[in-house]
């Protein structure tokens, strides 16, 4: 198994505000992680220091195998192989579907026009958008842009997929269909690191689960070992609101 | 719709025996209503115009391109680019605090002045289509500061994301998205502009209201000036329209599913 992603000893405060105090995590290649914890608990600036949207104050970030938290990274080049969805799907309004999924192609990847609708109209086609995709994002369903910002964050083939509560902002009904799509990417070998609420989907498809508590890692293990019988009095704590 | 066509027509005819009733009227229809006079002033007043009309379409393309700049100098971030933004903000403050017709008049024997008199002579109407390049550039510039400001920040996320460098994430992604959120606060600013065009005739320019003053010198018969200024409102009219409808256009599109 080839390491994607090694973090070591990741520290980041806002202000005076420690968010992440100490985190250390590896993700092996075609790994699902799914980070867990309340909010404020340091997932999404977890997510956003590993695509370096977030400088952190201390530590190491590695993509595969290179140290990309040095000040001479080119940020701009790191964050290409790296795919991220976030919660309200962050789709550009003024631009056809089409022209959100292939845009970073076009303009960073450098690949010719043509080629690179082709492969952004297979996309859309695989998830059932291929008529809408010279729509625009407005036309869509919630869960429909959601899918669509998933395919824009896979469509340069990315080497890690980070997904920032994807499905918090949506209405209930249009949560399996976006679920659905990150299980297919899944099984088709995409490395992913996802914050998540959907504990139910957590425990389903993650090979990992990491629960954060106040910047920290409390613990960490499979599915089973974390739902099923937890460690730590906090994990305990944590999973009993929101099981039930 | 008959109500308001009644109320109107009796409001201009109310209006119109007022002006006609006054005890100068016959001598001012004389002096600026003449329908000879305007006939004979409109061929030169029509030509100073096109000279107008040229430098308005050079300035506004001047505007727009020093305007993006300018803002967009304004929006970088971090300390290493404080000597940009300080420069662009002190830009803005300096040519919104100025009067145009003294930056009309600064540019306009400024720079002939800094050239001396070897140089070439550059044409009066050049000099003018600078200083209102100059002028209006620092007012549309924060009309797109506020629109790039508009736009939510989780795009800017997105884009950087995808690894946009910033400059190709505000072309690609925030500019078009800003310039979308102002078009009404800009056609707005650009219906003044046209107008301000008359200006450059103080530098000597002979377009439209210079072409008028020289034919009123002539006879002392002030029409021309009206004539110049009907072209100006015709010119401004579309635009005008153009804008009003935008602006409508826009709040409908917002109010989808009802105005409350």
């Amino acid at each position: 198994m080839t390491e994607v992603l090694r973090i070591e000893n990741v520290w980041k405060s806002f202000g005076d505000t420690p968010v992440l105090r100490g985190i250390d995590l590896a993700v092996d290649s075609h790994e699902v992680v799914a980070l867990i914890g309340a909010s404020g608990s340091g997932k999404s600036t977890l997510l956003r220091t590993i695509n370096l949207l977030e400088r952190i104050d201390d530590g190491q970030i590695w993509l595969t195998g290179v140290d990309v938290s040095t000040p001479t990274t080119k940020a701009d080049a790191v964050r290409a192989r790296i795919g991220v969805v976030f919660q309200h799907f962050n789709l550009f309004p003024h631009l056809s579907v089409l022209d959100n999924v292939t845009l970073a192609s076009r303009q960073v990847l450098r690949i010719p026009r043509a080629e690179a609708e082709a492969r952004g109209l297979e996309l859309l086609g695989r998830i059932g958008l291929a008529e809408q995709a010279r729509a625009f994002p407005d036309r869509l369903s919630g869960g429909q842009q959601q899918r669509a910002a998933i395919v824009r964050a896979v469509a340069t083939n990315p080497e890690l997929l980070l997904l920032d509560e994807i499905t918090s902002a949506l209405d209930p009904e249009l949560v399996t269909e976006v679920l659905d799509l990150v299980r297919e990417l899944k099984d088709d070998g995409t490395t992913i690191v996802m914050a998540t609420h959907e504990m139910a989907f957590a425990r389903d498809v993650a090979d990992r689960v990491v629960f954060l508590d106040r910047g920290t890692i409390a613990e960490q293990g499979t599915p089973a070992e974390v739902f099923g019988a937890p460690r730590e009095a906090r994990t305990r704590e944590f999973l009993s609101r929101f099981l039930g | 719709m008959l109500v308001s066509l009644a109320s109107t027509l009796v409001f201009a005819i109310i209006t119109w025996l007022f002006v006609v009733n006054t005890p100068g009227w016959a001598v001012v229809q004389q002096r600026f209503f003449s329908p000879e006079a305007a006939l004979v002033a409109l061929p030169r007043v029509w030509d100073g115009f096109l000279l107008n009309i040229r430098v308005l379409l050079v300035a506004v393309a001047g505007v727009l391109v020093l305007s993006t700049i300018i803002a967009a100098l304004r929006t970088l971030r971090g300390p290493v680019f404080f000597p940009l933004r300080a420069l662009a903000a002190g830009y803005t403050d300096l040519f919104r605090g100025m009067p145009l017709i003294i930056t009309l008049y600064l540019v306009g024997y400024g720079i002939p002045g800094l050239i001396g008199t070897g140089g070439p002579r550059i044409p009066s109407y050049v000099l003018g289509t600078i200083a209102l390049v100059l002028t209006y550039s620092a007012y549309v510039s924060e009309v797109f500061r506020a629109g790039i400001e508009a736009v939510h920040p989780s795009q800017r996320l997105a884009a950087r994301s995808l690894g946009l460098s910033h400059g190709k994430a505000m072309r690609l992604v925030i500019l078009p998205q800003a310039v979308r959120k102002v078009t009404p606060a800009l056609m707005n600013d650009f219906v003044a502009m046209q107008k301000d065009v008359g200006l450059i005739s103080v530098l000597g320019a002979v377009d439209a209201v210079r072409a008028a003053q020289i034919e009123v010198a002539a006879d002392y018969n002030y029409t021309p000036y009206v004539v110049a200024g009907l072209l100006f409102v015709l010119l401004a009219l579309p635009m005008i329209r153009l804008t009003d409808w935008y602006t409508a256009r826009l709040r409908a599109r917002e109010q989808i599913g009802g105005i409350v």
